[in-house]
């Protein structure tokens, strides 16, 4: 007999303002993903520098995903499958710092989200759960 | 025989390595950090091991794409500093303990472990920022690590409990090395943070401090802990608090803290370092 969940999978649906990576986020991503880590190598950063769709094109991503890249929209990319620690090489890329990678995801300035970080962060009460609302 | 003497936890977060690599440590901003690992720098002056068994998880940057082990061991002679997109960090090679970590793959099997190794791969900011903060600028780091590679970051990650289990089936396979060895295990990443959206930059100091608190002497409840808890109270980050589940059960019943630090912020991140002596 398998063993008894602790809690429903859907559960890791319920938090707010969050996309839990999970394997089947991790396929959709693959092909983003693979051209993420294709900048690990300096000779991939500088030919991405130099011509993005063109390099873009060389890997099987969809189209939407493409766009996001160009577009640097984080938000965009954690929605189509991405997750940061792949995303972080493309801020690195760009001379980003992660604070400011994330912060772009915040839907907050960088400012405002790093003067929160000053303060303390950001308290978990009332975003726990979207069902809960606590 | 071999001995599992200590155990540090600390957060790995790659601003601090940033941060140390350029020459930051004195800025207004890191002091407080670098400050909270004064005590540690000397404390392994007079208890540098010889081998680390240094659990963390890698960042997308040899695991995570092509292959998700839930734990592996890198199995190298050596490993050299990730390039995470700025270039590697300036840091010594890290060299292995090819016997300690042929013998303990065994046993952990024997335990109903099936870990995965790693003939090839490099290390990234989870494992060489511990290295740094704890041994500082060095030549050559002191003594030789095992990297011990756990997954939190794609579900389904590793349960608490499991993890309790495989600290604990660390402790027994290390006893059980016939060779004279003084052994650290490090448990890293934590405390509590979120890397996007919404919620990005949730910190529970409250949760934290309490994880500390019950770290030392009273951790069995830490282990029922479940990844949705973790992902609601710390963050989809947090949960790499599991890692240091490991490190506590592979010292046994009885330890003695030396310190505990707590700190925010570091970048996006609760940074959390605390320092056991084992007792039995």
């Amino acid at each position: 007999m398998p063993r008894t969940r602790l809690y429903p999978l859907a559960d890791l649906e319920d938090i707010p303002g969050t996309k839990v990576f999970t394997a089947l986020r991790s396929r959709e991503a693959y092909y983003l993903h693979k051209f993420c880590m294709s900048l690990m190598k300096a000779e991939n950063r500088e030919e991405f520098k130099a011509d993005e769709r063109a390099y873009l094109d060389t890997f099987k991503m969809t189209e939407e995903q493409k766009q996001a890249v160009l577009d640097r929209d984080l938000t965009k990319l954690i929605d189509l499958g991405g997750n940061m620690y792949f995303l972080v090489k493309l801020a690195s890329t760009d001379g980003l710092s992660a604070l400011k990678a994330v912060s772009t995801t915040s839907g907050m300035g960088v400012e405002e989200y790093t003067q929160m970080m000053l303060e303390g962060g950001r308290s978990p009460e009332g975003i726990r759960s979207i069902r809960d609302k606590n | 025989m071999a001995r599992i003497s200590a155990g540090i936890a600390t957060s790995h977060v790659p601003a601090i390595g940033a941060a140390f690599d350029l020459g930051k440590t004195k800025d207004p901003y890191w002091a407080p950090v670098f400050e909270g690992y004064e005590f540690v720098k000397e404390w392994i002056k007079d208890n540098t091991p010889d081998v680390v068994i240094l659990v963390y998880n890698d960042h997308a940057s040899s695991l995570m794409m092509d292959i998700v082990p839930t734990f592996a061991m890198g199995f190298a002679d050596e490993f050299q500093s990730a390039d995470e997109g700025w270039g590697r960090r300036p840091v010594p090679v890290v060299k292995n303990h090819i016997e300690l970590a042929a013998h303990i793959a065994e046993q952990l099997v024997i335990d109903e472990f099936d870990i995965t190794l790693i003939n090839e791969m490099d290390v990234d900011h989870g494992l060489t920022v511990p290295l740094s903060l704890v041994f500082g600028q060095v030549e050559e780091w002191p003594c030789k690590v095992i990297p011990f590679v756990v997954n939190v970051s794609q579900f389904p990650t590793p349960s608490g409990e499991r993890c309790w289990k495989i600290g604990e089936a660390i402790r027994n396979a290390v006893k059980t090395f016939p060779e004279d060895l003084n052994v650290q295990v490090w448990g890293t990443g934590g405390m509590s943070h979120q890397l996007h959206g919404t919620r990005a930059g949730l910190i529970n100091e409250e949760f934290d401090r309490r994880f500390i608190d019950l770290l030392a002497h009273e951790p069995e409840e830490l282990k029922y802990i479940t990844r949705l808890e973790y992902l609601r109270e710390t963050g989809t980050e947090g949960i790499e608090l599991i890692m240091w589940l490991i490190m506590r059960a592979a010292l046994g019943y009885g330890v003695e803290e030396k310190k505990r630090f707590y700190r925010v912020p570091a970048s996006n991140t609760a940074v959390g370092h605390v320092v056991y002596e084992c007792k039995s």
